[in-house]
């Protein structure tokens, strides 16, 4: 029986090795995640306003970001910062930065989805009801949009892991990175070993992602 | 140049193969899902579970590093269709059920009593309205997996990102393979993009009879 | 007396421990209008969907013609051809022209000529005065033309026997009777019908005999001349009372 990876997994302290790996992986995305948050519901309140030059600028950064697939974002600031700005960065510090300019961009327009689906006669009833100021934002408002933002951003979440997946392509050490080392380094002893390892890393992606892709489908189902 | 119109037409060619397959792979999974078959929709449903929960690289990655070792061969193009089918299947059945599950219960209910079988009822009811409805997630599907195809050049083909690595490689051109890159991508999303939210206006706004 | 066109025998229908029919049953003779009225959740829908086979049922039987209804097994598409029915909401399909939506069933499912069928449309909806919205699509009409058509639709299945359920208790009250004269009109055909309505004023007027539903149990069977001015039980004039406004 060929081996298959498994020996090549529980050698040494190869299972940690990946295990590490993916903890670079989620590091970067809670950094990342946290960043966006912030910045986007900061964003999204803002462009819930009137001037119309920053509902420009908005509109082209939250199109431009979405229309890129990520890979490509991840080369024009890890290739292009250097060229253009001389700026060195180190490829973890280009995928923080990436994943919060399009973190921001997607939770920001997120936040603006909520909030303009919160029914006018909501803030209108809220004042019938004597509430002033900032009263209806925190009694009325705010609870809805948090209920309508929770399982979407949690989503988000996920979409966020799974795409540091491509960071390796920009040389940071992950999981897949690391995986590949260990297939590199066992290629004489058992050659089959990518099966194993990259099964391993698969299902190291959906222990990390499900749980959390569980958890949004159920608080949507539960506020609905 | 002709490198990158090159790389574009593989990207084309190899996304609208893998989103062909996701179709019917998501047309048989939302099927299965709707009509409540057993034991096909536990299998369909883990099925989308795993799909939605995992990167196409790693996906990728398994199908075209990994399964030729258990005998399984797989060449470059065949295994970045198949991971981006397998990838899509999932979103394009969840699209599809939830347009199916959107048509209300009394439309099934009179096709029902005007005499209608199953299959009926699904073709000239229920699927026509179904179809519009998904519109919007169908659309934002082909976008995602359009972009996806840019994990590709990880297994080695020669698409639009492993051209601008290799061009920044070899020649130091930063700048210009940038520049390309995101005009040639901006060449094969944005006539989609733009196609699919002019299209959801009118399925929106509009509906049937206008 | 006429025949006996559909026989219901000691129907019951429950949901888990619920029961929503309680051993119904009744005979509708070809051409009568049987007018079924109680308060909301007596069961009165639950009984027509029943006939349709739209719910499957825990006792008794149904039989059109002596041929029994079962929500499974092959004919029972052949069945509820001769049934038709009109839903509370309006249940046109949306994608569909009228003319289609009119069209779909006979052409697609009885396949009778496109031409034939297309020709008696045109003659319903001129009698229902809707001859001018045949390219309309649902969406642009009132609910009331919305709900004449779907009894257009039913009507062009040549159905043996017409079920409408509750058809006007989403409609605005200026709408309500442009339906109403529409079925008074096919009861005058002589068409065989059942009706549940909480139009009280056009029960008298349309039934030739009414039910009264309470609690899942049919408590009243009667001529509407009787039943409206002489109430045998409590319940039914407890319910009639509830319909008169009058100042305590």
């Amino acid at each position: 029986m060929p081996d298959l990876g498994i020996e090549v997994l529980l050698k040494g302290n190869n299972l940690m090795r990946l295990l590490a790996g993916l903890g670079v992986a989620l590091k970067i995305s809670l950094i990342a995640i946290g960043l966006s948050i912030l910045l986007g519901i900061l964003i999204g309140m803002l462009v819930n306003g009137k001037n119309p030059i920053i509902k420009g600028i908005y509109r082209v950064y939250l199109e431009f970001i979405r229309i890129m697939p990520q890979l490509v974002l991840l080369f024009l600031v890890y290739f292009g910062t250097t060229r253009a700005f001389g700026w060195d960065l180190s490829g973890e510090t280009a995928a923080v930065f990436v994943f919060t300019l399009w973190g921001t961009a997607e939770m920001s327009d997120l936040v603006r989805g909520a909030l303009i689906s919160i029914p006018k006669h909501q803030y209108e009833s809220s004042e019938a009801l004597g509430l002033h100021r900032s009263q209806p934002y925190f009694y009325v408002i705010i609870p809805q949009t948090v209920r309508r933002l929770l399982p979407l951003s949690i989503n988000l979440i996920t979409r966020m892991i799974k795409t540091t997946s491509l960071i390796l392509m920009i040389g940071v050490v992950e999981v897949l990175k690391v995986a590949q080392q260990i297939i590199e380094a066992n290629r004489m002893s058992s050659p089959n070993a990518a099966f194993g390892i990259y099964l391993t890393v698969f299902l190291l992606y959906f222990i990390a992602c499900w749980p959390i892709s569980r958890l949004a489908a159920y608080l949507e189902k539960r506020w609905r | 140049m002709p490198l990158y119109q090159k790389a574009a037409i593989l990207t084309i060619r190899l996304g609208i193969l893998g989103i062909v397959f996701s179709i019917l792979i998501g047309l048989i999974c939302s099927f299965a899902l709707y009509y409540q078959i057993p034991i096909v929709k536990r299998i369909v449903a883990i099925y989308i579970e795993i799909s939605r929960n995992t990167p196409l690289l790693v996906q990728l990655f398994f199908i075209y590093y990994g399964l030729p070792k258990i005998g399984i061969p797989t060449n470059a193009e065949i295994c970045g269709i198949a991971g981006l089918s397998f990838l899509g299947g999932s979103y394009m059945s969840e699209a599809f059920r939830s347009g199916l599950e959107a048509v209300d219960k009394v439309q099934l209910e009179s096709a029902q009593s005007l005499g209608m079988n199953r299959f009926q009822t699904m073709r000239y009811v229920i699927l026509p309205q179904a179809v519009s409805i998904s519109i919007p997630a169908f659309m934002a599907n082909v976008i995602f997996l359009l972009k996806e195809t840019s994990v590709f050049s990880a297994v080695s083909l020669m698409d639009l990102m492993f051209t601008t690595k290799d061009l920044i490689g070899l020649y130091y051109k930063t700048t210009e393979s940038l520049f390309l890159l995101v005009v040639f991508y901006l060449i094969i999303l944005l006539p989609i993009s733009i196609f699919g939210s002019l299209l959801e206006r009118r399925v929106r706004y509009a509906g049937f009879g206008d | 007396m006429a025949e006996e066109l559909l026989t219901i025998e000691h129907l019951t229908k429950q949901y888990g421990e619920n029961v929503i029919l309680d051993d119904v049953s009744l005979t509708v003779h070809k051409g009568e209008v049987i007018v079924v009225v109680g308060s909301s959740g007596c069961g009165k829908s639950t009984l027509l969907r029943c006939i349709n086979a739209l719910e499957s049922i825990q006792g008794g039987e149904i039989c059109l013609r002596g041929e029994k209804i079962e929500q499974e097994g092959k004919n029972i598409t052949v069945l509820r051809q001769k049934i038709g029915m009109v839903f509370q909401c309006y249940e046109l399909f949306p994608h569909l022209t009228v003319l289609n939506n009119i069209l779909l069933a006979p052409v697609k499912v009885q396949k009778r000529r496109e031409e034939e069928v297309k020709a008696e449309a045109f003659e319903l909806l001129k009698r229902v005065g809707l001859e001018d919205k045949a390219n309309s699509y649902p969406r642009q009409l009132s609910g009331g033309q919305k709900q004449r058509i779907a009894i257009v639709r039913a009507l062009c299945m040549h159905p043996e026997i017409l079920l409408f359920d509750e058809v006007t208790a989403a409609l605005d009250p200026e709408m309500v009777r442009e339906v109403l004269d529409v079925i008074l009109e096919l009861a005058e055909q002589g068409r065989t019908m059942i009706i549940v309505t909480h139009e009280m004023q056009f029960a008298k007027a349309v039934a030739d005999r009414i039910i009264f539903i309470d609690d899942g149990k049919i408590i009243e069977n009667s001529k509407p001349e009787q039943f409206f001015s002489h109430p045998e039980t409590e319940r039914a004039k407890q319910f009639l009372n509830m319909f008169e406004y009058k100042r305590k």
